[in-house]
């Protein structure tokens, strides 16, 4: 592996990368993801490794084992180029037919194919399938078709040539300028402007600049960032070059997860072969630019995924928020001026650049552009991640690429950002995916986990289910949090259990209220969201277990005994 | 746990930012807890003081500071575990092992733990032991499940 020196060895080299490939080759992607692990992926995976041994099919047919499809609800899965015949549901004994079948023989097998529930019309490929034909796959398209622990694979399909374009062709005012009028916003919950962050960052005094990939994904059924990450992780790195280049800085972290071992490793890996490329490091790819990569693990604390208290832990401290008179950005890890941005805000940032602002600007709605990727969970058919243009209608994420509610049961309501978001009922569910929109409701985009609730979900009990969540996560250091949340928590178990009292409500807004004006950090500030929402939108559910000691959704165990629960 | 391999692991990090995280989460997982002795001598060679030490240590979730079971149960109570039914699951395996989350049995046979989301909503409610994922479980299945770990 050479150095690369200029943009126009990066292009060469890649030309030579595609030229030397067969694209008639066959190869088999399959997903390595964390859900797909648990039905055996990794067992499917050494079943093609020697099902291509046995026969004598090294050298003419390639495994891929790569990050997330998104179709989790149906994994392992095994998408067979270059027919891009999609596989469902494989295990280990399916292999050796498919080797003979659809790698040797190209004969489509009817049996694993993706068969309509509701018409039991197959289809084969993958684009054709319900889940995968509406969305718009910009992040995430390419994480079947490349080896995420294989840069040459990145750079075949164009990697890093937008980082070339901003090394040689821009200024960093104008990459900044660019991310600015595309109005890229936060992914990571706050949608706060990407571009007026890095402005204050490069305008904050100070040589020392950092920037900083959160890949904590904290939030309870959010697992898109780690999809993303694994499955790609040179397109975020990618990106981070480019705000780096753009900030000025020549110090990164990235903040990630210590329990997923394959995204450590994919990282570790893009990051050592980055390095090789010249890519990271000294005088990157010729241009001067000067930039380094760090690895920093989490170990499990909600709050260490908000900004100053990330910076905290990468300090080597605990990880306790600190309040923001002072943006992080001008003053964060060891008070210097630090950009942090949510993994899939960084992997926006390569396609900004190459295909501009202009583009961007024409995906999603008015104020929320581009896509967003969703992770779907609950009681929803299809768990999974899709990504969607903004703007796209909760009710088609929910029946469209969701495959609706299983069993039979009704929609009852949809929960956004898990215990700092909120619940809206299903009349609501024609509204659009927008940053603005669902803060106005009452919810808030979040990272953009979307939680499915169905006719026997208590809303009382989900409120009193994020505050106990909340209650091992809070770090502790500010009392109307820590005190707010255990207070709250008190009173609302007690409703579930049958002991509310007249008054509990008022109760519980006024300590809401107050944590709401005084907690330190948005964590401690969101702690009612939850409650807000549901008493905003289903007060009835309250009262009934406070008055009549009786839980409509029947899901309340204490409650029974007045009838009022059932086994779920 | 031996000197050696502490002694490698301080080396590694040392030096470098943040370092008293990364060695602890390094012996935690190598060791599954972490002995006073240990956090004494990271101390020590940190130049950190055990006070510190150990607020590190008592904060992040992951970090143990009493010895675990040999089998280590961790139970999903994410929010999409939740709707499908964790509590049933986390309430079977409370009553049949007889410790709450955070405990380990007089025998050292199991040690239970919540944990938050592991990503795999897909297969919820999901329940690990010892790294295997038990997934889409019900409380008859776990305690199935439980039988074959001794
Ligand atoms: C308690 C708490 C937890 C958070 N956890 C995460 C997280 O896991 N991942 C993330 O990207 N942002 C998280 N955030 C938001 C970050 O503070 C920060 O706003 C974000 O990383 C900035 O990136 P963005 O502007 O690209 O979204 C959290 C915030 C709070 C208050």
């Amino acid at each position: 592996m050479a150095r690369i020196n200029s943009a126009a060895e990066l292009e060469e080299l890649r030309k030579d990368i595609v030229s030397k490939r067969d694209a008639a080759k066959p190869c088999v992607a399959i997903c390595a993801g964390i859900a797909c692990l648990g039905p055996g992926n990794d067992r499917v995976i050494s079943a093609f490794e020697e099902e291509i041994r046995k026969q004598s099919l090294e050298a003419r047919v390639e495994i891929r084992a790569t990050g997330c499809h998104g179709f989790c609800e149906k994994g392992p899965i095994a998408i067979i180029y270059p027919g891009e015949i999609c596989y469902l549901q494989v295990t280990p004994e399916d292999v050796p037919e498919i080797v003979s079948q659809t790698i040797v023989g190209k004969k489509v097998i009817d049996r694993l194919v993706y068969t309509d529930p509701d018409t039991g019309e197959k289809a084969a490929r993958q684009s054709e399938i319900p889940f995968y034909r509406n969305q718009m796959r910009l992040l995430t398209g390419n994480s079947t078709r490349i080896n995420p622990k294989s840069i040459e694979d990145y750079l075949a399909i164009g990697g890093y040539a937008a980082l070339a374009k901003a090394l040689f062709e821009m200024k960093p005012d104008q990459v900044i300028e660019e991310i600015k009028k595309a109005n890229l916003r936060g992914r990571g919950g706050g949608g706060f402007p990407a571009g007026s962050k890095w402005q204050t960052a490069r305008n904050a005094p100070g040589e020392e600049k950092y920037v900083i990939v959160n890949a904590h994904e904290g939030e309870p059924g959010a697992f898109m960032d780690r999809a993303l990450f694994t499955g790609n992780p040179h397109l975020v790195l990618e990106g981070l070059i480019i705000g780096a280049y753009a900030i000025g800085s020549h110090r990164g972290f990235i903040y990630t997860r210590h329990d997923t071992p394959q995204l450590r490793e994919n990282i570790a890996i893009a990051l050592a072969q980055a390095e090789e490329y010249g890519l990271l490091g000294e005088n990157i790819l010729g241009s001067g630019f000067n930039f380094n990569v760090e690895v920093h693990l989490d170990v499990g604390i909600f709050v260490s995924g908000e900004s100053s208290a990330l910076m905290r832990s990468i300090e080597g401290k605990a990880p306790e928020p600190r309040p923001k008179y002072i943006r992080t950005s001008v003053s964060g890890i060891w008070d210097r001026p630090s950009n942090l941005n949510n993994v899939e805000t960084w992997a926006n940032v390569p396609q900004i650049i190459s295909k501009g602002s202009g583009w961007y600007g024409s995906i999603g709605t008015d104020r929320s552009k581009g896509t967003k990727l969703i992770s779907l969970s609950g009681n929803i058919c299809n768990t999974g991640v899709v990504e969607v243009p903004m703007g796209t209608p909760l009710r088609e994420i929910i029946y469209g690429f969701g495959g609706g509610i299983p069993n039979g049961k009704k929609l009852k309501a949809v929960h956004f950002g898990g215990p700092m978001g909120g619940s809206i009922p299903e009349s609501l569910i024609d509204s659009p995916l927008d940053f603005d929109v669902l803060a106005e409701l009452g919810t808030s985009l979040g990272a953009g986990d979307m939680l499915v609730m169905d006719e026997d979900t208590c809303m009382v009990e989900m409120a009193r289910y994020f505050l106990d969540f909340l209650s091992g996560e809070s770090c502790g250091k500010c009392v109307p949090c820590r005190e707010g949340i255990r207070q709250m928590l008190k009173i609302l178990t007690n409703i579930t259990k049958g002991k509310g009292k007249e008054g509990d409500i008022q109760l519980l807004e006024e300590i809401a209220g107050v944590a709401g004006e005084a907690a330190l950090c948005s964590l401690g500030r969101s702690i009612a969201k939850p409650l807000y929402s549901v008493l905003k939108y289903f007060r009835d559910e309250f009262e009934a277990h406070i008055k009549e000691k009786r839980c409509p959704a029947l899901s309340c165990q204490e409650l029974a005994a007045s009838g009022g629960a059932k086994e779920k | 746990m031996d000197n050696d391999k502490i002694d490698r692991i301080i080396n590694k990090h040392r030096g470098k930012a943040g370092s008293l995280v990364q060695v602890l989460m390094e012996i935690q997982e190598e060791n599954h807890w972490l002995p006073r002795e240990v956090l004494e001598k990271v101390g020590e060679k940190l130049d950190v003081p055990l006070s510190r030490v150990l607020r590190i240590a008592t904060m992040y979730k992951t970090f143990s500071l009493t010895p675990k079971g040999r089998h280590e149960i961790h139970i999903c109570t994410g929010s999409a575990c939740h709707v499908r039914g964790a509590r049933r699951v986390l309430e079977t395996v409370q009553d049949l092992t007889g410790i709450k989350p955070g405990e380990t049995d007089s025998d050292s046979r199991f040690s239970l733990e919540t944990v938050n989301c592991q990503g795999c909503c897909a297969l919820g409610p999901v329940v690990a032991i010892d790294g295997k994922t038990h997934g889409r479980i019900s409380p008859d299945e776990i305690a199935d499940a439980l039988k074959k770990y001794d």
